[in-house]
């Protein structure tokens, strides 16, 4: 058998052609569902933030203490409900909407807790535990700081 | 002596290996899947019993590789090399099914070409005569791969339309030199494309130029054409990698209509996996499964396997890198 150089077969598009393509063919995201089912389901969550608020109110607590209670309560909710996986298939669903309220910041710091569980206490939950909301805090927390000062300059 | 290299990637083998046996595991989704007739085992969930995922997975691949040697009756002792790989870091779901093998091992990363990249180069170590017996086998399992490549799998998040789901399964073959059953006669090892793709949750766009590549290579080294086979099968393109293919080859004059794709076939649409499958076991499985029982049936009497993999890792992505991608071929005739 004979061993020539033989190149080139090459595929005849261009990287540049190639991602013009792609991105043509690439299905888009289903936005229009997407904000309908994140409005509903986030204002679902929310409505029952607000009829909590009512319940403790009912019950004799302050209104600023029903609300901290009412807090309290749904990142328990949003953490029981992460524990029976069963807030990932709702995520799935309502995206935004079940990620913004408060039950989802339970959500992103109780998942990574129960998935590194097994690499142990130290280097597993505690290493890991804000792999998905450390973004969130970091950066929410630095950018309550410049607006804190900002506003002290203001006033 | 002669040499068994034609053109610019294509070996042919003088001495082709023979598939003795094969055995698959998979996850209950994939059980629940238009091909779930078609494996030798499915779990009743994705860990069966072991303390961790990552056990799991090499249970799983354990389980296969133990399979197709009990399958095939051939003595352990005359199995001369254990191919195998996975996804995960340092390939750790192989290691420790190897541990328990006791077969002298090679372990082989090319993502989820791996398959086909351990039958091309399990069948060059028998037509070689390095070896009476070549043991292959890879796994992938869901939820490692979440864990190491995206996100914790409790995180309720969207998963992007073009994104493929991990397969959960593993696959392994038996080659021997001599013996009844399909062959494997010739194998095409593909060259990294790299076009640009970035985005990981597009792995079927990334991959779809590597394997148009060693396609075109592939019939141009053995001066064939796509009607010379009665399927030319890819690994893990998904549904847009698949079109993307077709349509970067029809560039090349080169129309098909005996092309598909494992992880298209693997999940049907009701599973709601967005693009289809991906990872090491999806061509694996539906290999030693259905498209085998094929062969053998005589309704396909030469296959083209095409493994496609994502060479990237975690690290590369996050620091913008774009994701390299290869396809891996190997000719299958009954």
């Amino acid at each position: 058998m004979s061993d020539q150089n033989h190149r080139p077969p090459n595929i005849n598009i261009t990287p540049e052609e190639y991602q013009e393509l792609a991105k043509k063919m690439t299905p888009k995201p289903t936005i229009l569902k997407n904000i309908i089912l994140a409005f509903l389901v986030g204002g679902l969550i929310c409505a029952f933030g607000q009829l909590c608020i009512n319940i403790f109110v009912q019950l004799g607590l302050a209104r600023e203490d029903a609300s901290t209670a009412t807090t309290a309560f749904l990142i328990l909710l949003g953490a029981l409900l992460t524990g029976l996986g069963i807030y990932d298939e709702i995520g799935k669903y309502a995206g935004a909407g079940s990620i913004v309220p408060v039950t989802g910041f339970a959500n992103s710091i109780v998942s990574p807790a129960l998935e590194f569980k097994r690499e142990g206490y130290v280097m597993g939950v505690g290493a890991k535990l804000f792999t998905v909301a450390g973004p969130v805090l970091v950066y929410g927390i630095t950018s309550s700081i410049v607006i804190g000062i900002i506003a002290y300059f203001l006033r | 002596m002669d040499l068994k290299r034609i053109g610019n990637q294509t070996v042919v083998f003088t001495n082709p290996s023979v598939i003795l046996s094969s055995y698959s595991v998979v996850g209950p989704m994939e059980g629940k899947g238009p091909l779930g007739k078609t494996f030798n085992k499915v779990w009743p969930d994705t860990i069966n019993g072991n303390p961790s995922w990552e056990v799991a997975e090499s249970k799983m691949m354990e389980e296969a590789l133990e399979g197709a040697v009990q399958e095939s009756q051939v003595n352990k002792n005359e199995i001369d090399y254990l191919l195998a790989g996975d996804l995960l870091n340092q390939i750790i779901s192989s290691n420790f099914a190897a541990r328990t093998m006791g077969i002298p091992f090679i372990g082989l990363y090319g993502a989820c070409s791996t398959m086909a990249l351990s039958m091309a180069v399990g069948t060059m170590l028998i037509d070689g005569g390095f070896a009476r017996h070549v043991l292959v086998g890879v796994s992938s399992h869901h939820d490692t791969a979440e864990r190491q490549y995206r996100l914790p799998t409790e995180q309720g998040g969207q998963r992007s339309m073009s994104s493929q789901w991990t397969v959960t399964g593993a696959g392994s073959l038996l080659l021997g030199r001599s013996g009844k059953g399909p062959r494997i006669t010739a194998a095409t090892i593909g060259r990294i494309i790299d076009f640009g793709e970035t985005d990981t949750n597009n792995m079927g766009a990334a991959m779809a130029p590597a394997v148009a590549d060693t396609i075109l290579n592939h019939l141009h080294d053995l001066k064939r054409s796509p009607e010379d086979y009665d399927l030319i099968i890819s690994g893990d393109l998904g549904i847009l990698g698949l079109e993307l293919a077709q349509q970067v080859l029809k560039k090349n004059g080169l129309y098909f209509n005996n092309f598909s794709d494992c992880g298209v076939l693997i999940y049907d649409k009701s599973q709601d996996t967005h693009a289809g499958a991906s990872g090491c076991g999806c061509s694996a499985v539906v290999f030693a499964g259905h498209i085998l029982d094929k062969i053998k049936a005589g309704e396909y009497k030469r296959v083209l396997l095409v493994g496609s993999g994502a060479l990237h890792s975690p690290t590369s992505a996050l620091q913008g890198e774009s994701i390299p991608a290869v396809g891996h071929a190997v000719v299958i005739e009954g």
